[in-house]
């Protein structure tokens, strides 16, 4: 809570000491004092400030480089080999170069974050005020842990979040001026930069978040939150239909607005894909979810939407092109992504409507919201009766089209999963469209395999085609991104996960860049809530995840409750809402732990590190967003899994369990160094299978901290998961079994027999109040 | 089916130093026979590999003692199904991890490998790995038996049809045997 540019001015002002003319005493930022909590060595950290503590995580995790490029061509001086031992001409190196592009890449997701959050808080501080108070969730105190811990301000107003994310964006200038030819060139202080960038993700996502959630009336943290519908079978094709791309809410927001204020939302239907369907339908529950950003070219090939609107990023930066071919008209909304578009903000609105409509202009940029909302509508009501003819593709032209494929095999090694299409081309040569329509699930829906098509078959439209009749059907419900988790939920589990009898926090996140189909996510996250941990989930992911169901026809949000409690299942929104799950790690620290938050990092990512047994999950991750949110999570000790492709982001943070030496804490009650066992044993990990990740995801939830309790609880679902999926004992339950009263009861001999074999002992791993900050020792003995 | 062969996969581009191809599987036999400490490595594609002894997890069962054998991924239970024992169970991430550091002691404790043989891997993930390997384990020769050419192994099959390739591993898995 802040003012700035308090501004004092005298014309001559007299004092004991003499007699001031023309004074003039300019305050940058003033900080009340309502907040008794004392402010912590770090508020506003800078770039070095927190270096000490990645290097201590750094090296546990040492960063393990798979270059997806040997070369660096930043510079004129290039291009440079770096192979093995060679330098660049700037004197860079293989792991310098690796790490920097790590750094780049974050800074690039932070950015986009960062850049969401001012548009949504500019607009939002015009429409509702500086002072708008800021109500985040129901039964909450802590309103922004992430702002809090890092800032150090305790955020009131829409207002005192432009004071968050000024520093953020002072912030990633300098990251961005590290990774400049002739900066930085140590590879772990690119990576303690990267780390950087993510928590200044967090902060962005959580300004952005919050401010939508206090001033646009989406769910303050409610575990009920409304169910939504998903799918194509969601959407009423005899409606003129709106499709909204992005994440950006605030124009789909206004196209809701001008619906409901002009009666018009049972004519129409409106849908959205990635994030701003997720924050559509937490706006309102009545607006659809089309499906993940890899349903978006297929969506459109369908022929269904009538108009597109698109505002910001994971767009397809050919839709132009897509949307053309339909004759479906498209308004983009941000200055990021004008796509060629006429700027026609301050048009008149039937002017833009009429242009459109008639086909005179294929798309327009509005960069109004309302604007936005008005010709949206009205473009729509008067373009769909003319592409009412349009919607359908017929399975004649299917085969049509495969017997023009030559079997070159191109497709095949475009695609990134490999998967069978020329397989698919000669059924559908036959007129069997099976394979075709079972490439619909594990399709990314990247098309690549067009590009690389050399008679340039529609090879996504046809998948779609092959699939129409179960795709028409699919509508599952969803429950809708409820935003923060509320402080007394907090104060309910806090114990019990720290303890470890909770077994864990898995967090589904992310992308749809799916090794074999978003089925796996639904499956991994089934796994963990029938095992009571708790699962939270946001994007792309949050989707998948509706998309399964049981023999009994129920999905995974039926199933299980939206509660922060063991075995529940809470979508708390789109991708800036992923600063809740981290908020959610910070209070525990704060409200069960009582430690302090205000500019207080270090302390609190220790206290999470230790003792907070949450994992994040993002198996189809594929952005350099889901990169920052990462590092957000690593600086803060909380592990990260990703599925195959996600070893692309070009390096892991892996522990090495087998060296003793690399897993010493301090105790804090005396002060004492002592062996804790390789727990997490990772940072940031790629399973090359969903077997290895839910066995790694069970592993990554132990914490020195744990309760014999709890680390019996956690040992054994490692060990039932390992059994099951690798058909024997794990080998390294040495490392894990502290004392006889971690082994499960009902494992006893098995494990006992497995310990003797590695000649355990009680006495090699303590049980300490686990720290790696040396000043958080109370006592030295 | 087609006659083309399929070439990894796209924009999988080379570095500037690139796998030499192998030019006959007599070569990979001799080149394992010669190592001190070879190291075969078959990943989760190796269980729907179709090969001349089943799976590439039977071929792999045949070299059992001519060289060490690790299953990443969850593998093992393959191994284990057929009632074999003493394939070592690592995740690819550990192994590069590992084999990147020249005072790791093994699966026995006898020292690094100085020859890795992989297969079974989806084609990026073999990519990426071989690649760390080949630019932050510059001691280690690194073998691909991958049906596409992997530049980055210090050895790699050219790209070849899937019959001539099931042929070209029984033959190296044969003459591994023949030589004792």
């Amino acid at each position: 809570m802040s003012k700035k540019d308090l501004k004092l001015k005298f014309d001559e002002l007299s004092s004991v000491i003499g007699t001031f003319k023309g004074l003039e005493i300019e305050v940058g930022r003033i900080f009340d004092d309502e907040w008794e909590e004392p402010m912590g060595p770090t508020p506003f950290p800078s770039v070095g400030t927190l270096r000490n503590w990645d290097r201590k995580l750094l090296e546990r995790y040492k960063p393990f480089y798979m270059p997806f490029c040997d070369l660096c061509c930043l510079c004129t001086f290039g291009k440079c080999d770096l192979t093995g031992d060679k330098r660049g001409a700037c004197g860079i190196d293989m792991a310098g170069q690796q790490s920097r592009i790590v750094l780049i890449a974050c800074c690039i997701g932070a950015s986009t974050h960062t850049a969401h959050a001012r548009h949504m808080l500019d607009h939002l501080l015009e429409e509702f005020g500086r002072n708008a108070p800021l109500e985040v969730a129901l039964n909450t105190g802590v309103e922004a842990p992430n702002i809090r811990l890092v800032c150090g301000i305790r955020p009131k107003t829409l207002r005192d979040l432009e004071d968050a994310l000024d520093y953020v964006e002072t912030q990633l200038v300098q990251l961005m001026a590290a990774a400049h030819t002739g900066q930085e060139g140590d590879n772990i202080d690119f990576e303690s930069k990267a780390f950087h960038a993510g928590m200044l993700d967090h902060v962005a996502m959580e300004v952005a978040d919050i401010s939508q959630i206090s001033t646009l009336g989406l769910p303050k943290g409610d575990p009920e939150a409304p169910m939504t519908e998903l799918g194509y079978g969601s959407i009423d094709v005899s409606k003129p239909v709106i499709m909204c791309i992005g994440h950006n809410v605030l124009p789909s927001v206004d196209i809701i607005d001008y619906l409901m204020e002009n009666k018009l939302f049972g004519e129409v239907e409106i849908g959205g894909l990635c994030c701003t369907a997720h924050d559509m339908s937490r706006y309102d529950k009545r607006s659809k979810v089309i499906g993940p950003i890899s349903w978006q070219l297929r969506f459109i090939r369908a022929g269904i939407p009538d108009l597109i609107v698109v505002d910001e990023q994971c767009l397809r930066t050919d839709i132009m092109i897509e949307a053309r071919k339909l004759g479906v008209p498209v308004i983009a909304t941000s200055e990021k992504s004008c796509l060629g578009l006429p700027d026609r903000t301050h048009d008149d609105p039937d002017a833009i409507v009429r242009d459109l409509a008639s086909g005179a202009v294929d798309g327009v940029l509005i960069i109004d919201p309302k604007k936005v909302g008005e010709v949206t509508v009205k473009t729509v009501l008067e373009v769909a009766p003319k592409r009412a003819g349009k919607k359908s593709f017929s399975l004649d032209e299917l085969s049509e089209l495969a017997n023009s494929c030559r079997l070159c095999m191109e497709c095949v090694r475009a695609c990134p999963n490999n998967l069978p299409i020329v397989e698919a081309m000669q059924a559908a040569k036959e007129g069997d469209y099976s394979p075709f329509a079972a490439l619909n699930d594990l399709c990314v829906g990247c098309a690549r395999c067009e590009s690389a098509c050399p008679v340039d078959l529609p090879i996504i439209s046809m998948i779609t085609k092959a699939n129409e009749p179960a795709n028409l059907l699919e509508k599952f419900p969803m429950r809708v991104g409820r935003g923060a988790i509320q402080d007394t939920e907090i104060r309910e589990v806090g114990q019990p996960i720290v303890f470890g009898e909770i077994p864990g926090v898995v967090a589904m996140v992310g992308c749809a860049n799916y090794p074999a189909g978003g089925g796996d996510v639904a499956r991994i996250t089934e796994e963990f809530l029938k095992r009571r941990f708790i699962v939270v989930t946001s994007g792309c992911s949050a989707m998948n995840i509706a998309m399964t169901r049981d023999e009994e026809g129920l999905n995974l949000y039926e199933k299980y409750s939206g509660h922060f409690d063991a075995g529940g299942l809470v979508n708390v929104g789109s991708c800036v809402s992923n600063s809740h799950i981290t908020g959610a790690a910070i209070k525990i620290a704060n409200i069960f732990a009582k430690r302090n938050l205000r500019g207080n990092y270090e302390e609190i990512a220790d206290y999470i590190y230790n003792r907070v047994g949450a994992v994040g999950v993002a198996w189809g991750a594929m952005s350099q967003k889901a990169a920052s949110i990462a590092a957000g999570c690593w600086r803060l000790g909380i592990p990260v899994v990703v599925g195959p492709h996600g070893a692309k982001y070009r390096r892991m943070l892996l522990g090495r369990k087998d060296k003793e030496e690399d897993w010493i804490v301090y105790n804090a009650r005396d002060g004492e160094e002592v062996y804790v066992g390789p727990a997490p044993e990772h940072l940031f990990y790629a399973a090359e299978t969903v077997e290895e990740a839910i066995v790694m995801i069970t592993k990554l939830t132990m914490r020195p901290n744990d309760t014999a309790k709890g680390r019996a609880v956690k040992l054994t679902h490692y060990i039932d998961l390992y059994k099951r999926y690798y058909g024997t004992m794990p080998d390294d339950l040495h490392l894990y079994v502290r004392k006889i009263t971690d082994v499960p009861f009902t494992m006893r001999d098995e494990i006992m027999v497995a310990l003797e074999e590695k000649d355990w002992s009680e006495e090699k791993i303590a049980i300490p109040d686990p720290t790696l900050l040396d000043r958080m020792v109370r006592r030295r003995s | 089916m087609s006659q083309k062969m399929t070439l990894g996969q796209t924009a999988e581009i080379a570095g500037p130093k690139k796998a030499f191809i192998i030019p006959k599987p007599e070569v990979v036999a001799s080149m394992i026979k010669r190592a001190k400490r070879p190291l075969l490595v078959v990943g989760s594609e190796s269980a729907k590999t179709m090969t001349s002894d089943g799976v590439l997890v039977d071929t792999a069962i045949r070299l059992i003692g001519k060289m060490t054998v690790a299953a990443t991924g969850h593998l093992v239970s393959e191994f284990l199904k057929r009632d074999v024992q003493g394939v070592h169970s690592i995740s690819l991430m550990n192994l590069g991890d590992r084999l990147r550091d020249p005072l790791w002691g093994g699966f026995d404790g006898e020292g690094q490998y100085d020859l890795v043989v992989f297969a079974g891997f989806p084609y990026y993930l073999e990519w990426l790995v071989l690649n760390g390997l080949k630019s932050f384990a510059m001691d280690l020769r690194t073998i691909s038996l991958t049906r596409s050419y992997q530049p980055n192994a210090s050895w790699s099959l050219g790209s070849m049809k899937v019959d001539e390739w099931k042929e070209v591993l029984d033959k190296i898995a044969s003459t591994l045997m023949e030589e004792n």
